[in-house]
């Protein structure tokens, strides 16, 4: 917990450091302060600024950690996407050429770690997969088992965090994103999409993706996105990035240009063509080669953008922050209406304002 | 014969032995097709899928007109109550003074909702509908002008994202494949490339033989066919089952407008050979073998229900014949029943021929003496 707690400082600066500035956590203000502290102009050259160089050196020697959940129905390309986002061959799934998929009879969740390390910066991924959602004849409650993991891993953690002597770092198993794999039917969302998000949206971050969007041209693919989006509107499902979780006006203008696109169309692949005297990622098929790192093709970097170079932080913020708490405040509830008799106030998941959450610690 | 017919037959010869054998019902298939185009042909075609896979936009590329020009799409929250619907589209197609009465079946609503329980059972009771009523009409009084509103094919679209049948498809296909012709296509095939077809193809061809669903069969090739038909037949048989694409769009490709799907990475032709299997599925369906599809609705699929349906009565008769009797007799299960039945029915008859033989013994005997 310390490491993390390090990692999450945010210097208070007027200069022009050009991070963004926070109200820092309670925890670690000293009791009598509240608030930011107004510094005055420094007349010299202190070395505030060093201390991003200190935390950075702590935090790639403690390294990251980074659980994904991926979701959909057999043949979406999940393990292909994950082994595309993270460049190494992540899942198994899709590297063994002789792999038979078949179709397991109740859904049931295989969670696969793996440490892989770029200029120095160590990252624990583990990618926790799903396999027999959707595909029954009757799926019912087939969500059951994955809200139950989830609820699970939040579980582990509280416990941990409730001993009396705890570990210097808390191992974090908690899923910090869910990606949901919609089909490219370019019709609308359907009922148990809706099912499954209006269920999971309240306890972890998902992101939808369209999966296989070769198959949609530009104009089907808009029209199919903004009907997604109406639909996920009218249900009252958040996915990330949600809107009350923006802090201030930078965060909401990049999340509101994120929030446009969604759900992202992907297309995945680990096969490599030639392509104007260039090695790309693609698929090739008789009428063109669809280049997956091509903006213009697929939005493929715009997923892996959001997901590893800009919000993957941001995503274990809302997870440890939000809906953590939102877990744990729940949890405390019913133990403590259980000892007392009284009947726990439901608590309703996601509503919580963040600064609310962090309040009552 | 004289010199002067010996000489006259050794010009003409040929058209008078010709003459002399010819009787004229060559020209038969002639005088039908005359008679059939005056009538006009009618063909049911029966589509089901889940929803999103293609299959309005196919059967307007087949077919070329615009069947579901003000179609809604219903939206999440209404689609979660609804059920599977059978919608019916008649169209009237002419070309070259050939009459064409398409009727197409859709199934809206199949495989969409979360718990697909017996999702199938609306599209059953129709097909069993439509027979029903053309057994009712064959053995009514006035055959004349019986409406033939029989299924005589269905296309079954196969998503092209899983990997290979899912459990609702090969329940689908076995509940239907004693009652209707099945054609399995694998939709929205411009999401693979050329490996992916075919290890899907190959994957479906087994699964479809390991499950024992009976797909309809193209009849063999007459051993009379010249050798590029017997090819062509070939090739269509390892091709299934079909992937296809279809558009709504005419596209400017190669400097020509064809009906295609743009996207940036290249234009996708529908008709283009390379790239789908449309033109052999519109072939195969249209061009030559719809007949041969009328023909096994007729004479396979019919007659099974015929009979099965006549078989249900007669034993429902036998059951309350036994009600009717001034024995008591227990009541058995109806499987019971029927064995019986049949038994009963053989023993009568063995009696029957035992006196026959008798009586045709002692006739013997009295001719003898």
């Amino acid at each position: 917990m310390e490491e993390e707690r390090e990692v999450e400082l945010q210097v208070e600066e007027d200069s022009e450091a050009g991070r963004e500035t926070e109200i820092p956590p309670p925890q670690l203000a000293e009791p009598g302060t509240q608030g930011i502290i107004r510094g005055r102009d420094l007349f010299g050259y202190v070395g505030i600024e060093a201390v991003l160089d200190q935390m950075r050196r702590k935090t790639m020697k403690a390294g990251f950690e980074f659980n994904i959940m991926v979701v959909g129905q057999s043949g979406l390309g999940k393990s292909t996407l994950v082994n595309t986002l993270f460049k190494s061959k992540v899942s198994r799934k899709s590297c063994t050429p002789s792999y038979e998929e078949k179709i397991s009879r109740t859904v049931h969740l295989k969670s696969v770690s793996h440490i892989i390390e770029e200029k120095g910066v160590k990252m624990r991924l583990t990618v926790i997969d799903t396999p027999g959602f959707g595909d029954q004849i009757n799926n019912e409650n087939c969500w059951d088992p994955i809200v139950k993991y989830i609820n699970e891993q939040y579980e582990k953690y509280l416990t941990e965090e409730l001993h009396i002597t705890r570990k210097r770092r808390i191992p974090d198993t908690r899923v910090h994103c869910c990606v949901y794999f919609l089909p490219a039917t370019g019709h609308r969302l359907r009922p148990i999409d809706v099912e499954f998000m209006k269920r999971l949206g309240k306890i972890v971050s998902i992101v939808p993706v369209i999966a296989k969007a070769d198959t949609l041209t530009m104009d089907e693919r808009l029209d199919f996105k903004q009907r997604i989006r109406q639909d996920l509107q009218a249900s009252g499902i958040r996915v990330y990035p949600q809107k009350e979780y923006d802090e201030d006006v930078e965060d909401r203008i990049r999340n509101d240009k994120i929030r446009e696109n969604i759900p992202f169309a992907v297309v995945g692949t680990d096969k490599e063509h030639q392509v104007n005297g260039n090695k790309v990622l693609g698929r090739k098929t008789k009428w063109g080669i669809i280049e997956v790192e091509n903006v213009a093709h697929c939005e493929f970097a715009n997923l892996r953008d959001l997901l590893v170079r800009s919000h993957l932080q941001d995503l274990k913020d809302v997870t440890h922050y939000i809906h953590y708490e939102t877990y744990r405040v729940r949890r405390l509830n019913e133990s403590n209406a259980s000892v007392s008799g009284l009947s726990a106030l439901p608590l309703e998941n996601g509503i919580t304002e963040k600064y609310e959450a962090q309040s009552q610690l | 014969m004289t010199t002067n017919m010996r000489y006259k037959s050794r010009i003409i010869k040929t058209e008078d032995s010709e003459d002399k054998q010819y009787v004229g019902f060559a020209t038969l298939p002639n005088q039908v097709h005359r008679k059939s185009v005056k009538k006009g042909f009618d063909f049911t075609l029966m589509v089901a899928g889940e929803s999103g896979l293609g299959k309005s936009t196919l059967v307007n590329s087949l077919f070329l007109t615009d069947l579901y020009k003000d179609r809604k799409l219903l939206n999440a929250e209404e689609r979660i109550s609804q059920t599977v619907e059978i919608t019916k589209h008649t169209v009237d197609i002419e070309e070259k003074g050939v009459k064409l009465k398409l009727t197409i079946v859709d199934t809206p609503g199949f495989g969409d909702a979360v718990n697909n329980n017996e999702c199938w059972k609306p599209i059953t009771d129709y097909i069993d509908q439509q027979f029903e009523q053309y057994f009712r009409d064959e053995s009514g009084l006035n055959r004349k002008n019986i409406l033939d509103n029989r299924v005589h094919c269905c296309l079954y679209f196969i998503p092209p994202f899983g990997h290979g049948l899912r459990p609702v498809d090969v329940e689908f296909m076995k509940a239907l494949h004693e009652r209707v012709n099945i054609i399995a296509l694998i939709a929205k095939a411009d999401c693979l490339t050329p490996n992916e077809t075919k290890k899907l193809k190959d994957r479906v061809r087994d699964e479809i033989e390991r499950f024992g669903i009976k797909v309809y069969q193209f009849p063999e090739c007459d051993s009379d066919e010249d050798e590029e038909f017997k090819q062509m037949d070939k090739e269509l048989k390892e091709c299934t089952p079909f992937a296809v694409i279809g558009s709504n769009t005419v596209v400017e490709a190669r400097g020509q407008r064809v009906r295609g799907r743009l996207y940036p990475w290249g234009i996708v032709e529908v008709e283009n050979q390379s790239h789908c299997d449309f033109v052999k599925l519109r072939n195969m369906l249209i061009r030559s073998h719809m007949h041969d599809l009328k023909d096994v609705t007729c004479d396979v699929h019919y007659e099974n229900y015929r009979a099965h349906c006549i078989q249900q009565m007669t034993s429902k008769l036998a059951q309350d014949n036994r009600m009717d009797s001034s024995i008591p007799i227990l009541p058995l299960p109806t499987p019971d029943a029927e064995t019986e039945r049949l038994i009963k029915m053989k023993d009568e008859e063995l009696k029957r021929m035992q006196e026959m033989l008798e009586k045709m013994q002692q006739q013997m005997h009295e001719k003898d003496q």
